[in-house]
């Protein structure tokens, strides 16, 4: 029955689909439309083939498949992810690599930008989120997923919304906001597919069967529910119709400003921090084999994250329209939350107190190791740069992006590596990785890389800046814009030279994965979970 | 009074203080000498039930 209802919403979603293509005021629209039509009529068929059969579920096991297919998600959103960014890395530094007359602006660096950050931060980020999310809380309350296939719908309803997304930057659909560019009708599916996670996950935290929630779920709790409402606050957004990708946004000026670095700033906080954080309570102490160094600290380290990071928006707004009050409780907040990230950060390292020698032995933990080191590190650079006088000359230099930039490859991405080599030996039964020495080689590349891509940010960010504010004895600025242009175009090229051996580094452990998988033989089952059906 | 002046004094007074306050409590809380135990418990629930749920027995069995 419930699968005769599945079929009957999914034709209507494909013809209705069909129609608003053929009404579609502009391009990026009709091609979401045609992308929205194939994947329902795909979806149609496999139900279609599935109907009648006979549905076996195990309730004594985990549901694991889904973490798989979140694995793979991963890896290859986070080779698309990276190349794209060395490929934008490269159009700043050769203009003419954007091919305008020949691709009439569709590989333009405006509309790869947006591709490439949306693919890191939502599809490699958010996928690694998801998966590990799915993994952890099955583990950590010793229950399966609840809701059934909902898992499943909330994995492939995200890649819908990644693959939707990329269709429509490239042809120009925008709504303009920074790490919130998708359009009106994308950003309602995001919301679907989001509030399928938080049932996923707090269904799972009802029927635990350990009495204490693990602390890394809290940290994955206040991920969710902190990005549904930033998410729903910050695309409050009127569509001119509803065959156009165009809308327009509900409130204006310096209101928009605020709420959209109120979204902005706790994306970082919330997704690419919490969200991480509570991999880190996972995956360091298992990989390590022993308990995180301190339970309290990590309790503190919740809640004065939580307290804190949500009031640290506005110094994105220095020297703006904003008032001046508000920008300094920014500043303030921003400060102080250096306190409750070093916590972290030391409960973090100190996991391995007792342990040091595996540092030299496994290259697995060392990822770890430096993902939680980088976290320190930029939650260090970050409070300084939201000094008002370090912003006024940091800000809309190079040296954000080389901030971000070690956050984002050294903390999310490290961690995220360690995390897949943690889990795919055991989500595919397998006894190791294919090859520790590529470990070692991805690990290697991809600190270069950081190490390259941060330091030409700096060196061109802080000349940049202090470019603008030169002045001569008369009081007129030194330097046309176009000076400080022409001035950082080597830091760019040794920029996209880090980019590429940190995409080489990805590349040579999607090979590791893939072969640790295909190479090697399975171990004998524990369960019939461990046994994992030849495909 | 206008709504604005309204909000910003609550904000500044009776806010601010059941935040603050919330923020020290739940430090003495996690402070406290008698969690210790129960602390430990919970560091450990990562090395339990790797590779498949719990069954319903051992619910009561854990604690």
């Amino acid at each position: 029955m419930w699968d005769y209802v599945k079929l009957v919403v999914l034709g209507v979603i494909a013809v209705l689909a069909a129609i608003a293509a053929n009404y579609a005021r502009d391009l990026a629209y009709m091609v979401n439309a045609v992308v929205v039509m194939l994947a329902a009529a795909i979806t149609f068929i496999v139900v279609l083939r599935g109907v009648g059969e006979p549905k076996a579920v195990n309730k004594n096991e985990y549901m694991d498949g889904v973490v798989r297919a979140g694995v793979i998600a991963t890896t290859f959103w986070g080779i698309v992810g990276f190349l794209v960014g060395v490929v934008i890395a490269f159009q700043l530094a050769y203009p003419q690599l954007n091919l305008g007359h020949l691709t009439d602006g569709v590989l333009n660096f405006g509309r790869l930008r947006p591709l490439h950050t949306s693919a890191v931060i939502f599809a490699f980020g958010g996928n690694a989120l998801i998966m590990s999310t799915f993994y952890i809380v099955q583990r950590t309350t010793a229950a399966r997923l609840w809701g059934g296939n909902l898992a499943w719908f909330v994995f492939w309803g995200w890649q819908l919304m990644i693959v939707l997304a990329a269709t429509s930057y490239v042809l120009g659909g925008t709504q303009s906001k920074e790490y919130a560019e998708t359009v009106w009708y994308i950003d309602w599916w995001i919301v679907v597919v989001w509030v399928s996670f938080l049932a996923v996950f707090m269904g799972t935290i009802f029927k635990r069967k350990e009495p204490h929630i693990y602390v890394a779920n809290w940290f994955l709790l206040s991920f969710i529910v902190t990005i549904a409402m930033l998410h729903l606050v910050n695309n409050m957004a009127v569509p001119v119709s509803i065959f156009s990708s165009q809308s327009v946004q509900v409130t204006s000026g310096v209101q928009d400003a605020m709420i959209q670095w109120w979204y902005g700033h706790n994306a970082v906080g919330f997704f690419l921090t919490a969200g991480f954080l509570g991999m880190m309570y996972y995956f360091v102490p298992k990989q390590a084999e022993r308990p995180v160094y301190s339970y309290k600290l990590s309790i503190i380290h919740f809640w004065a994250l939580i307290f804190l990071y949500i009031w640290a928006g506005p110094h994105h707004l220095h020297y703006t329209a904003l008032p001046d009050w508000a920008s300094t409780l920014g500043m303030v907040f921003s400060v102080i939350l250096w306190m409750p990230s070093w916590g972290g950060m030391i409960n973090g390292l100190m996991t391995l107190s007792g342990a040091w020698d595996k540092l030299r032995t496994d290259p697995v933990i060392r990822m770890m190791v430096v993902s939680v080191g980088f976290y320190g590190m930029s939650t260090f650079e970050g409070p300084m740069m939201s000094i008002k006088a370090v912003n006024s000359l940091s800000h809309y230099t190079d040296w954000t992006i080389g901030h971000v930039h070690s956050g984002a490859l050294g903390w999310n991405g490290m961690i995220t590596f360690g995390a897949l080599y943690f889990l795919v030996p055991r989500l595919w039964n397998r006894e190791r990785l294919y090859s520790l020495s590529l470990v070692s080689w991805h690990f290697w590349l991809a600190t270069i890389g950081i190490v390259l891509y941060a330091s030409a940010m700096w060196v061109t960010g802080i000349m940049e800046g202090l470019m603008w504010r030169e002045v001569d004895a008369n009081g007129f600025l030194v330097n046309a814009f176009a000076d400080t242009v022409a001035a950082k175009f080597p830091m760019y090229v040794v920029r996209a030279l880090g980019g590429t051996l940190f995409l080489a580094g990805g590349i040579i452990m999607a090979y590791n994965l893939w072969m640790t998988v295909k190479a090697q033989p399975a171990k004998s089952a524990v369960n019939a979970n461990n046994a994992v059906p030849a495909e | 009074m206008e709504t604005y002046t309204l909000l910003r004094q609550f904000a500044d007074s009776w806010a601010l203080l059941v935040l603050f306050l919330t923020f020290v409590g739940v430090f003495a809380w996690v402070w406290r000498p008698s969690a210790r135990k129960a602390h430990d418990e919970a560091a450990n629930a990562i090395f339990r039930n790797e590779s498949k749920p719990a069954g319903d027995a051992s619910r009561v069995k854990e604690a």
